[in-house]
């Protein structure tokens, strides 16, 4: 009797065949929305080789002693380099880090431990996001308005510090994630153990989260030495190598840019070149912050 | 041998001793510094907008509202208007979106969906993560001897055949909106990438098995179940990427032409605020300097809303989905 019932049942119910039928409509969608997403993703990939075959390609050319020491050429000069924008670049990155590195670990650690919940924190926290999609060229009309008019010379410094108002939001930000990711444990032993906040952040926060923060910082760093637009009215350029903090200062960004709407073939080449020095540069520290960045707590 | 913890507690070598007066004044001390830190930030964005708002006043006050709308920016005549550059700035952003968060949500899925393997998957990361890496000004000159040379062709036959169409009625000389919006769309694409792969990671995977189980087909997972869960993350990545593309300075300076009209073309040269700012400051006396300041307090506001609502519907995301945050 019981054995009846799925006979029953199979005659009056027409069960579906559960094999996979390629050419139903269903499975061809979804074999094109795989290729799909394929060709977008390859498609997306294409320009960053584009861009490198073409810096290696044009650039590589030129890569040598001299391009890396001389000073600029002018006009239907041949020959030259971009040694003083190389210098130029490394310092304002220089002043940047020495401003933004230590206000945005500071700021970090209040954010991350010493009082995360605070209104100021949540404030604080908040606007270094805005921040970080701040329009570039801002940073350098607001040091411009600051330092530029008040001191009446285009420099060193004003560049460097339009450099560091980009790097604090990202440097906060990253410093705050990695100081996070300390296991609460290890900061409840310390208090256990009678340690100050001072103390436990000292000793215990800062070389656990070391590697987080190492990333970060050097993220931003390499932001900054490919930035351009903070630059091109606070430091302005320069064809000679730099004398002093306080006076006009080339950068590769600003040569790039300048060189590459020049009628001159000589120019452009080391346009070509300098961006390649300039890449090179960033995806070194990129590399690096990735190196560096392989700790246990990030997954 | 009994085990005393006072001795233990009292050697040279042990941490638990209770902090002396000098710790506690460093304490105050650093957690005061920290706290100013802290606050620096919030007084630095309240000086930027006071300072800008400051040095535009005068400017502000001989332009007023006009200075929104009006369409010429002539330094001899007095005349300032940035109509065309507010235009070409969100036309220029829009188009990079369409392609650009296109592109990015594509690339989310298959970084998350498990399209491959899991190394592979990391190599296509990191190469999305690089393209964040490359400056501005390389994407520019990129844009100038790579790119332009390339489109030229198309964006010919296209204004040829199509020329009709308002979007294709002029030619492409050179520098223009289409190349601009290109690269604009290279350079927000692992914006809305990242933010749109944080937003499919943070889906629970039961959902995914839930659907499986009921038969669905890879693409039918992803599409009616995974990118509908998944959409106010990548409305977030989607916004912050075209407030990304609103503020980018240097490879639309190089790339847009820098002339100031009004044309839904996409082949046409156009200007957008900030490469107004880049190419027109350095040189600019000090009633154009007022005239600048202007313009950059107008791109200030339009980032600043932009990335304030890209941020909240970002939080809205994150509390639907922790709970708390």
């Amino acid at each position: 009797m019981s054995e009846i019932i799925p006979q029953v049942l199979a005659s009056k119910i027409k069960l579906p065949s559960l094999d996979k039928n390629v050419f139903e409509l269903r499975a061809l969608k979804d074999t094109f929305l795989t290729v799909l997403v394929w060709a977008l993703a390859i498609l997306a990939s294409v320009p960053l080789f584009s861009v490198i075959y073409m810096l290696i390609v044009e650039g590589g050319s030129r890569l040598d002693l001299e391009a890396l020491t001389a000073i600029p050429p002018a006009g239907f000069e041949m020959g030259g380099g971009f040694g003083n924008a190389i210098i130029g670049t490394l310092v304002m990155v220089g002043i940047a880090s020495a401003i933004s590195i230590p206000f945005g670990l500071m700021a970090a650690i209040h954010l991350a431990i010493l009082d995360p919940n605070s209104k100021i924190a949540t404030i604080s926290r908040f606007l270094a996001k805005v921040l970080t999609g701040f329009p570039s060229i801002l940073a350098g009309v607001f040091v411009y308005a600051v330092i530029v008019i008040t001191t009446g010379t285009y420099s060193a410094w004003a560049g460097g510090v339009a450099l560091a108002v980009l790097m604090l939001p990202t440097v906060t930000l990253a410093a705050e994630e990695a100081m996070k990711q300390v296991p609460q444990r290890m900061k409840d032993a310390a208090f256990g153990m009678g340690c100050t906040r001072t103390q436990v952040i000292m000793k215990v926060v800062l070389p656990t989260g070391l590697p987080g923060i190492l990333t970060g910082v050097i993220l931003a760093v390499a932001g900054a030495a490919g930035e351009s637009a903070p630059l091109l009215f606070t430091a302005l350029f320069s064809n000679y190598y730099m004398a002093e903090l306080a006076e006009p200062t080339a950068s590769l960004s600003i040569l790039i840019y300048n060189f590459s709407g020049m009628p001159f073939d000589n120019q452009i080449e080391l346009a070509w070149t300098a961006s390649l020095v300039l890449v090179m540069l960033v995806l070194l520290f990129n590399i690096l912050a990735r190196i560096v960045g392989r700790s246990k707590f990030n997954d | 041998m009994v085990y005393d913890p006072f001795k233990e507690a009292s050697s040279d070598r042990t941490l638990s001793a209770p902090p002396s007066a000098n710790d506690y004044v460093k304490d105050t001390v650093f957690r005061s510094f920290a706290y100013f830190c802290a606050l620096s930030i919030i007084l630095l964005v309240a000086y930027i907008i006071f300072e800008l708002g400051s040095q535009a006043l005068p400017a502000m006050q001989a332009h007023g509202l006009g200075f929104v709308t009006g369409t010429t920016w002539d330094t001899n005549k007095g005349q300032f208007g940035v109509l065309p550059e507010i235009w070409g700035t969100i036309y220029s952003s829009l188009l990079a979106l369409i392609i650009g968060g296109t592109l990015g949500v594509a690339i989310a899925i298959f970084l998350t969906q498990s399209f491959v393997h899991a190394r592979l998957e990391v190599t296509f990361r990191t190469i999305i993560e690089l393209l964040a890496a490359i400056p501005s000004v390389v994407y520019g000159l990129w844009g100038i001897y790579v790119l332009i040379p390339l489109i030229r062709p198309g964006a010919q036959w296209l204004h040829e055949v199509f020329g009709w169409f308002p979007l294709f009625s002029t030619e492409l000389s050179g520098p223009g909106l289409a190349p601009a919006s290109l690269v604009l769309a290279i350079m927000i694409l692992p914006t809305v990438a990242a933010l749109s792969a944080d937003a499919f990671r943070r889906i629970p995977y039961k959902m995914k098995e839930a659907a499986y189980g009921m038969g669905a087909t890879k693409w039918e997972v992803i599409l009616k179940v995974m990118l509908p869960t998944a959409s106010s993350g990548i409305l977030a990545g989607l916004v912050l990427g075209f407030g990304r593309a609103l503020g980018e300075t240097m490879a639309l300076a190089m790339l847009i032409g820098n002339v100031n009209e009004i044309s839904i073309s996409l082949f046409a040269p156009a200007n957008t605020l900030a490469s107004l700012l880049a190419s027109t400051f350095p040189e600019a006396g000090e009633i154009e300097v007022q005239a600048l300041m202007y313009a950059a307090l107008v791109l200030l506001v339009i980032t600043f809303v932009v990335n304030v609502a890209g941020l909240a519907v970002q939080q809205y995301t994150m509390r639907k989905f922790e709970g708390k945050k």
